[in-house]
């Protein structure tokens, strides 16, 4: 069973949040190595906040990020490369360098970090591409490809120095059913195969039951995480109101009254 | 770290034994080696013996990768791979990894370099013949219908294009007037003739480099805005979303800026006038010129007409900058570089055609006997 390993993330009474704003109080979980991890949430939970502040682009309010032991919140300088090392990300636009090819967005991590010889890293770079099923790919340019091909493009770019933790922010947010449920089979793929632990920012229900091992549930009104465990387990047996509501997909009860009353 | 030990059995097999650690930080040096020693031996058979690899990730397989293809199939075989690492070797089709390379991009022709080019001046050309036609139709129903002008946009870029380029303006007008002041009277003392200095300014400052030195200095604050804004737009399909929802984008987007520049160019350039005149009035009283004579003087010399041969250019500048900075804006292509070089477009084509008018401009002053 994947996932039954050690914690490689712990989170740690994590204060989420811009500035003033607080979105979340108190937020603490674990990510088991090797299992696929989804932070679900509706509209303006603080997912993507979440995840910001697990990566270290954003200094959160309190609490502590630890990655395989380090604390990326407090680390600094060399200490802050190493963890940086250990994970990659690909962003909900993907964020592929437009004036290069698909191959030289995967080979810029690589040419940075490793003394490898051109030839070496253009193949390392084709076989990232290759496993995302972009091998034919390599030379286009990002807007000469489709929105899905962007975000496996974007997988590769992540996964060229073989980090240990994948965060994927909405990978299949926008994306038609067909490419969806590729993306979906892709990540499944990486995680069994190569043993990359997996945090997915989403709230996509049939990407969610596809690849979640497990989850946790965001919710802005009460600040902070309203369930944790096994997806269909929470769809079928969950008490919580909330998340009952979220996971069969029903509007707020009073939308429609309010509206009415005006 | 990861080693490699070159032996060759008695079978007349060359053995690679590969030992360690394989990711991107430890292979280079065994995968150099790796090569060499398979292509040192072109009639042994080669077997690649992994049974002491403690780690192996993407660098590492495209090791193993990179040494089978050193040889028609079977001749470089894999040994003793653990079963985990073996997964992910199994995931290529190690002679289909080769095979992906893209076709290399033809070369073109010297003559099809010179006609690509030439047809896409030849586009650029069309294009600004329909945007002026465009914009003149729309300024024209701006003109005839000013409640459909959207009033609340143009005091806004007019609050961006000329009060806040007013401490810009000022400094680079005063700087010029001491310049200019002091260039010309060191020289002119020598005749006693500093008091002319006045002279020069003001015909200077208020026929030529008042109007021009705003205009290029407004091509390079506001041209280029407006460019970096509407390309922005343009590729984030705002300018679509106008288009489908039935709105000119001429009407929407250049309009409010056109007249914005056209309200405040010419009064940035009266107010880089004045200050240039003071700068050279201030200049002067080191040369024992008041500032009552040196205004004196200028009055003299500089008519209403010289005055209006400036102030009239300043009409002109101002479409043309809004103008181009919007074409360039609606022009620009998808891509993060595409807003950078619509910038760049519309400050340099912006300038080009700035002084090629006001040449064309000094031709008819000529002409006319202004």
């Amino acid at each position: 069973m994947p996932g039954d390993g050690e914690p490689i993330i712990r989170v740690r009474d994590l204060g989420v949040g811009y500035e003033d704003t607080v979105l979340l109080e108190h937020v603490s979980f674990d990510v088991r190595r090797g299992e696929i991890f989804v932070i679900l949430g509706g509209s303006g939970s603080g997912k993507s906040t979440l995840l910001k502040h697990m990566i270290g682009l954003v200094e959160p309010a309190g609490g502590s990020v630890f990655i395989d032991g380090d604390d990326i919140v407090t680390a600094s300088g060399d200490a802050r490369h190493a963890i940086l090392r250990k994970i990659g990300v690909m962003y909900q636009s993907g964020a592929l360098f437009g004036s290069m090819t698909l191959a030289e967005n995967v080979r810029l991590p690589l040419e940075e970090y490793t003394d490898l010889e051109s030839d070496e890293i253009e193949l390392i770079a084709r076989m990232k591409l290759s496993l995302v099923g972009l091998g034919l790919f390599t030379g286009h340019l990002p807007a000469a490809v489709s929105g899905g091909m962007q975000k496996r493009a974007a997988i590769a770019r992540a996964m060229a120095l073989d980090p240990a933790i994948l965060f994927l922010d909405e990978p299949s947010a926008g994306l038609d059913p067909i490419t969806s449920a590729e993306l979906d089979a892709l990540i499944r793929r990486l995680a069994r195969n190569l043993g990359v632990t997996f945090v997915v920012v989403t709230h996509e229900l049939p990407s969610i039951f596809a690849i979640a091992d497990r989850v946790i549930m965001l919710d802005r009104r009460r600040k902070g995480i309203v369930a944790e465990g096994d997806p269909r387990k929470l769809r079928d047996e969950s008490t919580d109101a909330w998340v009952r509501q979220f996971f069969n997909r029903e509007p707020e009860p009073a939308t429609a009254a309010s509206v009415g009353a005006r | 770290m990861a080693a490699l030990t070159i032996s060759d059995a008695p079978d007349g097999r060359r053995v690679l034994a590969l030992s360690g650690r394989l990711d991107a930080t430890t292979i280079r040096r065994v995968w150099a080696e790796g090569r060499e020693a398979i292509v040192a031996a072109p009639d042994r058979r080669v077997v690649v013996d992994a049974s002491k690899v403690d780690y192996c990730d993407g660098a590492g397989i495209a090791l193993l990768v990179d040494l089978i293809r050193q040889r028609k199939a079977g001749d470089v075989q894999i040994a003793h791979l653990a079963p985990a690492f073996e997964t992910l070797l199994q995931q290529f089709d190690i002679r289909q990894v080769g095979q992906d390379l893209d076709p290399p991009p033809r070369r073109r022709p010297a003559i099809e370099e010179v006609g690509i080019v030439a047809a896409g001046m030849g586009e650029d050309l069309r294009q600004q013949v329909v945007f002026i036609g465009e914009t003149a139709a729309a300024l024209t129903h701006a003109l005839l219908h000013p409640s459909t002008i959207r009033w609340k946009d143009v005091w806004r870029i007019c609050e961006r294009v000329g009060a806040d380029a007013l401490p810009i303006v000022a400094l680079i007008s005063f700087l010029l007037g001491v310049i200019l002041a002091f260039q010309s009277a060191i020289p002119m003392r020598r005749f006693g003739a500093e008091i002319f200095v006045a002279d020069l300014i003001g015909l200077a400052m208020l026929r030529e480099l008042g109007p021009l030195m705003t205009a290029i200095l407004l091509a390079g604050r506001s041209g280029a805005a407006f460019a970096a804004e509407i390309g922005t737009m343009t590729v984030n399909q705002e300018v679509d979303a106008l288009t489908t929802m039935g709105l000119d984008p001429v009407r929407f987007l250049v309009t409010p800026r056109i007249i914005a520049a056209l309200l405040m160019t010419p009064l940035l350039t009266l107010f880089a006038d004045l200050i240039s005149l003071l700068g050279g009035a201030i200049t002067l009283q080191s040369f024992s010129i008041p500032i009552v004579t040196f205004m004196h003087e200028v009055e003299g010399i500089v008519d209403f007409t010289d005055f209006m041969a400036g102030f009239v250019k300043s009409f002109v500048f101002a479409v043309l900058i809004a103008g181009i900075g919007c074409l360039r804006g609606l022009q620009t292509s998808a891509g993060a570089s595409a807003v950078g070089d619509a910038a760049t477009r519309a400050v340099v084509s912006g300038i080009v055609l700035l002084v090629a008018v006001d040449g064309v401009f000094a031709i008819l002053y000529y002409l006319l006997d202004i």
